[in-house]
C-alpha cells in the first residue's frame, strides 16, 4: 500500500478524483448528501408555492419581479456550470495551471452572481418596502431564494479555500477528489436555479 | 515534482476520449443556454398561461437532465446508486410540490 | 491510537481518547449511552405523566407543567433516545456484519453524536427556564404563541440533534455501499444490514422536511416573518405538512432498523435460516417508499377534503400489506425450528403480537372517516405506544441482549433479563392496552386531567399502574448492565454458537481494526457457511498486510461546542442584542475548526504488519 497520494506519471489515473478509496467516498458522499438537499429545496418550494399570493396588500409577484436582471443571473450561473466542467476536464489531463484557472473563472461568476442578488434583494427591499417580514410572501420568497443564495456563497468559499490551499502543491489524489466533489455542488446550485427561475420568476409573471 | 507532473504527456488515447466528451459537453451548454431563452421569450411574449406553464417546467426539466446526465455524469457508469438517489429526491420534489399547491388550503 | 488496548492508561487518557475517537465502535457504544441517559429522562418524565393521571382532577403537578412534560416525553423519547440508541446499535453492528474496518466518513460519524449529545442537552437545559410546551408535533400557531424560550430551545435543539441524524444517515449508506468485504453482495447482507441501509434513506429524505420546517419555525419566532402568521398572509397547516412529511417516515426509521434486529435473533435461536429473505428486503424497500405517500393521515380532520383524505387512507392501509409479509416471515422462520428461549429471543417473541396488536389499530386509524371519532384520543396514543414500545423498545431491548456479549465480551444475566422482561411485557400491556378503550370512550390527549365518574377513573388508575411495572423492568435492566460489567461470564467470538453473520466471527469485543484479514464471504450467512462445511473460520481475502485507519480528532467536539454557544444566542438574542455575540463567536468557533479541518492534511494512520502479527486476531 502506498503512503503518498502524488500521481504516478507512468499510470495517470483516468479519473484522479476517484483513484483513491477516500475519493470514491467523497464522491458517493457527496451524491447522497445531494439527495437529501433536493428534498431540502423541495420543502423550500412548497412553502413559496403556497404562500406566493399571501402579499398581505403588498406587491404582488408581477409588480415585483424585473426579467431582465434574472436573465443576467441565469447566464452568470449557468456559464459558470460550463466553467467549472471544463475544470474538470483539465483535472482528468492532468494540467494543475489550467484546472486553476477554469476554477477561478467559476468563482468570478459566482461572485457576479451573488453581487446581481444582492443587488435585486436591496432594490426590493428600498424600491418598494418588500421584505422578510412584510408578508408570508416576502418571507418564502427570501427564504427560498436566499437559502439558495447562501449556498452559493457556500460555494465561493469553498472553492476559494481549496484554490488557495492547494495553489502550491498541485493536483494530487488527496486533493483531486476536494475539487470534483465542488464541482457537482456547484452543479446542483445550477439545478436548484434553473427552477428558481422558471417556478418564481416566470411562473411569477405569468400567473 | 508537481512542476514536472503539469506539463507531462499523458495517454493520447485517454486524452483524445476527455476531448470527445468535453466537445459535447459544449453542445449540452448550447441547449441549456437556448432552452433558457425560449423559456424567457414565452413568458415576455405573454403567451397564454394555460400552454406556458407546462411549457416552461418541461424545459426546465429537460434542462436539469442536461445538468444531471452530462455536466455531472449521471449517465456514466459508476453512477447507478447516485441516479436512484437523485430520482428518489425528484420523486419526492414532485409530491411536495403537488401537495403544497393543491392541499394545503381548505 | 494505534496501540492495543491491553496497556493500562491514566483517566485523562481515557477520556481523551473517547472525546477523540472516530472509531464506529466507540461512537456506537457513545450513543447508547446517551440515549439510554435521555431514554431514563424521559421515562421519568412519562411516569410523572401518569401520576398526574392516576385519579380524576388530580393536583400533582400543574396545567402548564404537564403540557412542559407531554411535550418533553414525546420529544426526548423519539428524537433523542429510540433514534440515537438505534443509531448506536447500527454503528457498532453494521460495518462488523459488512466486513468493514470502519464507516466511510469516520471524522463525520464522531461529529454527527456530538451533535446529537449536545442537541439533547440543549434542549432539556430548557427546564430551568421553562420547556417547550406545545406537544411534540409543536403545531402552529400554538407553538408561535406561546411565550418564554420553550419552544426556541425546541428548534434549536432539534436542529443540532437533526443535523448529526442526518450525517449519520449519509455515512451509513455510503459505508454500505462502498465498502462491504469481497464477495459481501447486496443480496448477501444480513437484514439488519439491509434496514440499516433502508432507514439511512428514510432519514437523507425525511430530516430535510424537519430542517426546514424548523428553519421557519425559528425564522418566524425570533426574527419576525409570516410563514405561520395568518394576519400577514401565512398559513399553519405548513408546519404540519413540513412536520409530517418528515414524521411519518421519521416512525418508520424507528420500525425497520428494529425489523433488522428480529430477522437476526429468530434466525439465530431456531438455527434456521430466515424464511424468505428476498421478500424481507423486498417488503423494507415497500414499506419505505409506502412510508412517504401517507404523511398526511395524521392531518385527516385538518380539512383537506375527500379526495386527499382518501388517497392517503388507501396508501396508509396499503402499508399493512409488507408489514404483514414480515410478521409471516418471521412466524415460518420459527415453524419448526430447534428454538431456544432466552431474554434476546423472549423480547423479539413479545414483539410479534404486541406489534400486530399496534399494526391493526393503526389501519382502523387509516380509515380517514374512522378517524375523525379517533383523532387526538388516547386512542391514538395507544395505538403508536403499541408500535413504537412493542415494537421499537422491544427491538432494541431484543438487540442489546443480542449483542451485548459482542459490544462488551460479556452476558448479560439470563434470570435478571427475564426479570425485567416479564415485568415490562405485563406493564406494558396494562399501561397501553386499556388507553384504546379510554379513548374510544371520548378521553382526549394532552389534557392536564379528567372528571369524576366519568368511566374513566379505573382505567386511568390501571394504565398508570403499569407504567409502575415497567418501571420497574428498566430498573431491574440497569442492574443487570452494572452487575453484567462486573461479574458477567465472558464471551467467546460465537457467543451464542449459532451465529450466522460476520460479526460472529470476530473477537468479543473486537479489536479497533475489526478484521485482521477481510474476510471472504461465500453466500448468505458466511459464518453458517463455513460452518456446515466443518471450517472454523472465515476463509481470508486478503494476505496478512498493513491496515489503514483514520485518525482520532477533538474537532467534531470542539465544532459541536460552537454550534451549541451559536444556538443559545439564537435563543437569547429576540431580548438583548449582546446575544448576538454569542451567536458569531459560537460560529467562528465552527467555521474556523471547519478551516482546519480542511486547510490540515489528515492521510491517517497504518497498523503495521508486524503488529498485526504480534497481536493476533
Ligand atoms: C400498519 C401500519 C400503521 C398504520 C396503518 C398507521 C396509521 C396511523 C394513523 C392513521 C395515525 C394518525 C392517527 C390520528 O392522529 O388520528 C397514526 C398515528 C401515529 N402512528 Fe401509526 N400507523 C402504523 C404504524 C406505525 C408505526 C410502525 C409507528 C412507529 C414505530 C407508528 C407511529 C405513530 C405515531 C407516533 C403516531 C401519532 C403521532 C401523533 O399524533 O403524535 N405508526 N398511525
Ligand atoms: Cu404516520
Amino acid at each position: 500500500m502506498s503512503h503518498d497520494h502524488s500521481i504516478d506519471p507512468k499510470s495517470m489515473p483516468k479519473d484522479p478524483s476517484k483513484a483513491t478509496t477516500e475519493g470514491k467516498h467523497k464522491f458517493m458522499g457527496l451524491w447522497i448528501f445531494l439527495g437529501g438537499e433536493t428534498v431540502l429545496f423541495a420543502c423550500l418550494f412548497g412553502t413559496y408555492l403556497a404562500l406566493r399570493n399571501s402579499n398581505a396588500g403588498g406587491p404582488t409577484t408581477q409588480e415585483l419581479y424585473g426579467l431582465g436582471l434574472v436573465f443576467l443571473m441565469t447566464v452568470l450561473l449557468l456559464t459558470s456550470s460550463l466553467t467549472s466542467v471544463y475544470a474538470i476536464y483539465h483535472m482528468k489531463n492532468n494540467d494543475f495551471k489550467k484546472m486553476q484557472l477554469w476554477m477561478g473563472i467559476t468563482a468570478l461568476l459566482g461572485i457576479g452572481f451573488l453581487a446581481c442578488e444582492i443587488y435585486e434583494f436591496a432594490h426590493y427591499i428600498h424600491g418598494y418596502g418588500f421584505t422578510f417580514r412584510s408578508s408570508a410572501f416576502g418571507s418564502s420568497f427570501y427564504a427560498l431564494v436566499g437559502f439558495h443564495g447562501g449556498h452559493v456563497a457556500f460555494g465561493l468559499s469553498w472553492i476559494i479555500t481549496l484554490m488557495v490551499r492547494n495553489a502550491k502543491r498541485g493536483l494530487d489524489l488527496y486533493n483531486a477528489p476536494k475539487f470534483n466533489t465542488f464541482a457537482l455542488y456547484w452543479h446542483f446550485i445550477d439545478v436548484v436555479w434553473v427552477f428558481i427561475f422558471t417556478v418564481v420568476y416566470l411562473m411569477g409573471m405569468v400567473s | 515534482m508537481t512542476d514536472e507532473m503539469s506539463t507531462r504527456k499523458i495517454n493520447s488515447f485517454q486524452k483524445q476520449k476527455n476531448k470527445q466528451e468535453m466537445q459535447r459537453m459544449v453542445v449540452s451548454f448550447a441547449l441549456m443556454i437556448i432552452f433558457t431563452l425560449i423559456a424567457f421569450a414565452l413568458v415576455m411574449l405573454e403567451v397564454p398561461s394555460t400552454y406556458v406553464i407546462p411549457i416552461i417546467l418541461l424545459l426546465a426539466f429537460v434542462q436539469v437532465g442536461f445538468q444531471f446526465f452530462y455536466f455531472m455524469h449521471l449517465k456514466d457508469k459508476g453512477h447507478e446508486v447516485p441516479s436512484q438517489i437523485i430520482y428518489g429526491g425528484v420523486f419526492i420534489t414532485v409530491m411536495v410540490a403537488l401537495t403544497f399547491t393543491v392541499i394545503t388550503w381548505w | 491510537m494505534g496501540m492495543t488496548s491491553a496497556q493500562k492508561r491514566g483517566f485523562g487518557a481515557t477520556l481523551w481518547d473517547w472525546l477523540t475517537t472516530v472509531d464506529h465502535k466507540k461512537i456506537g457504544i457513545l450513543y447508547l449511552a446517551g440515549g439510554g441517559f435521555f431514554f431514563l429522562l424521559g421515562g421519568l418524565e412519562a411516569v410523572i405523566i401518569r401520576i398526574q393521571l392516576m385519579s380524576p382532577e388530580n393536583n400533582f403537578i400543574s396545567a402548564g407543567l404537564y403540557n412542559e412534560m407531554i411535550t418533553m416525553h414525546g420529544t426526548t423519547m423519539i428524537f433523542l433516545a429510540a433514534m440515537p440508541i438505534l443509531l448506536g446499535l447500527m454503528n457498532f453492528i453494521m460495518p462488523l456484519q459488512i466486513g468493514a474496518r470502519d464507516v466511510a466518513f469516520p471524522f463525520l460519524n464522531s461529529l454527527g453524536f456530538w451533535l446529537f449529545l449536545f442537541g439533547g442537552v440543549l434542549l432539556n437545559l430548557s427546564w430551568f427556564t421553562g420547556a417547550p410546551d406545545a406537544g411534540w408535533t409543536n403545531y402552529a400557531p400554538l407553538s408561535i404563541q406561546s411565550p418564554g424560550h420553550g419552544i426556541d430551545f425546541y428548534i434549536m435543539g432539534l436542529q443540532l440533534s437533526g443535523a448529526g441524524t442526518l450525517m449519520g444517515g449519509i455515512n451509513f449508506i455510503v459505508t454500505i455501499v462502498l465498502m462491504r468485504a469481497p464477495g459481501m453482495t447486496y443480496m448477501r447482507m444480513p437484514l439488519f444490514t439491509w434496514t440499516t441501509f433502508v432507514a439511512s434513506i428514510l432519514i437523507l429524505f425525511a430530516f430535510p422536511a424537519l430542517t426546514v420546517g424548523l428553519f421557519l419555525m425559528m425564522f418566524d419566532r425570533m426574527f419576525g416573518s409570516a410563514f405561520f402568521d395568518a394576519a400577514l398572509g401565512g398559513n399553519a397547516v405548513i408546519w404540519q405538512h413540513l412536520f409530517w412529511i418528515f414524521g411519518h417516515p421519521e416512525v418508520y426509521i424507528l420500525i425497520l432498523p428494529v425489523f433488522g434486529v428480529f430477522s437476526e435473533v429468530f434466525p439465530t435461536f431456531a438455527k434456521k435460516r430466515l424464511f424468505g429473505y428476498t421478500a424481507m428486503v423486498f417488503a423494507t424497500f415497500l414499506i419505505a417508499f409506502l412510508g412517504f405517500m401517507v404523511w398526511a393521515h395524521h392531518m385527516f380532520t385538518v380539512g383537506l377534503g375527500p379526495v386527499a383524505n382518501s388517497i392517503f387512507a388507501v396508501a396508509t392501509m396499503a402499508i399493512a400489506v409488507p408489514t404483514g409479509i414480515k410478521i409471516f416471515n418471521w412466524l415460518f422462520t420459527l415453524w419448526g425450528g430447534s428454538i431456544k428461549i432466552n431474554t434476546a429471543m423472549l423480547w423479539s417473541l413479545a414483539f410479534i403480537p404486541s406489534f400486530t396488536i399496534g399494526g391493526m389499530t393503526g389501519v382502523m386509524l387509516a380509515s380517514a372517516v374512522a378517524d375523525y371519532q379517533y383523532h387526538d384520543s388516547y386512542f391514538v396514543i395507544g395505538h403508536f405506544h403499541y408500535v413504537i414500545v412493542g415494537g421499537t423498545v422491544f427491538g432494541i431491548l431484543a438487540g442489546l441482549h443480542y449483542w451485548w456479549p459482542k459490544m462488551f465480551g460479556k452476558y448479560l444475566h439470563e434470570g435478571l433479563g427475564q426479570i425485567s422482561f416479564w415485568t415490562f411485557f405485563v406493564g406494558f400491556h396494562l399501561t397501553f392496552f386499556i388507553q384504546h378503550f379510554l379513548g374510544l370512550m371520548g378521553m382526549p390527549r394532552r389534557y392536564w386531567v379528567f372528571l369524576e365518574n366519568q368511566g374513566l377513573d379505573t382505567g386511568n388508575l390501571i394504565s398508570s399502574i403499569g407504567a409502575f411495572f415497567m418501571s420497574f423492568g428498566v430498573i431491574v435492566f440497569l442492574i443487570n448492565i452494572i452487575y453484567t460489567t462486573i461479574k458477567g461470564k465472558k464471551a467467546p467470538r460465537d457467543a451464542w454458537g449459532s451465529g450466522r453473520t460476520l460479526e460472529w466471527t470476530i473477537s468479543s469485543p473486537p479489536v479497533h481494526y475489526n478484521f485482521k484479514q477481510l474476510p471472504l464471504v461465500r453466500g448468505l450467512d458466511p459464518l453458517w457457511i463455513e460452518k456446515t462445511e466443518g471450517n472454523e473460520k472465515m476463509t481470508p481475502a486478503e494476505p496478512v498486510d498493513e491496515i489503514h485507519m483514520p485518525n482520532g480528532s477533538i474537532l467534531p467536539l470542539i465544532m459541536t461546542i460552537g454550534f451549541t454557544i451559536a444556538s443559545y444566542g439564537f435563543i437569547y438574542q429576540t431580548g438583548n442584542k449582546y446575544w448576538l455575540i454569542a451567536v458569531y463567536s459560537g460560529i467562528a468557533i465552527a467555521l474556523i475548526c471547519m478551516l482546519t479541518r480542511s486547510l490540515k492534511d489528515d492521510h491517517g494512520h497504518h497498523i503495521s504488519k508486524e503488529e498485526l502479527e504480534r497481536v493476533g486476531d
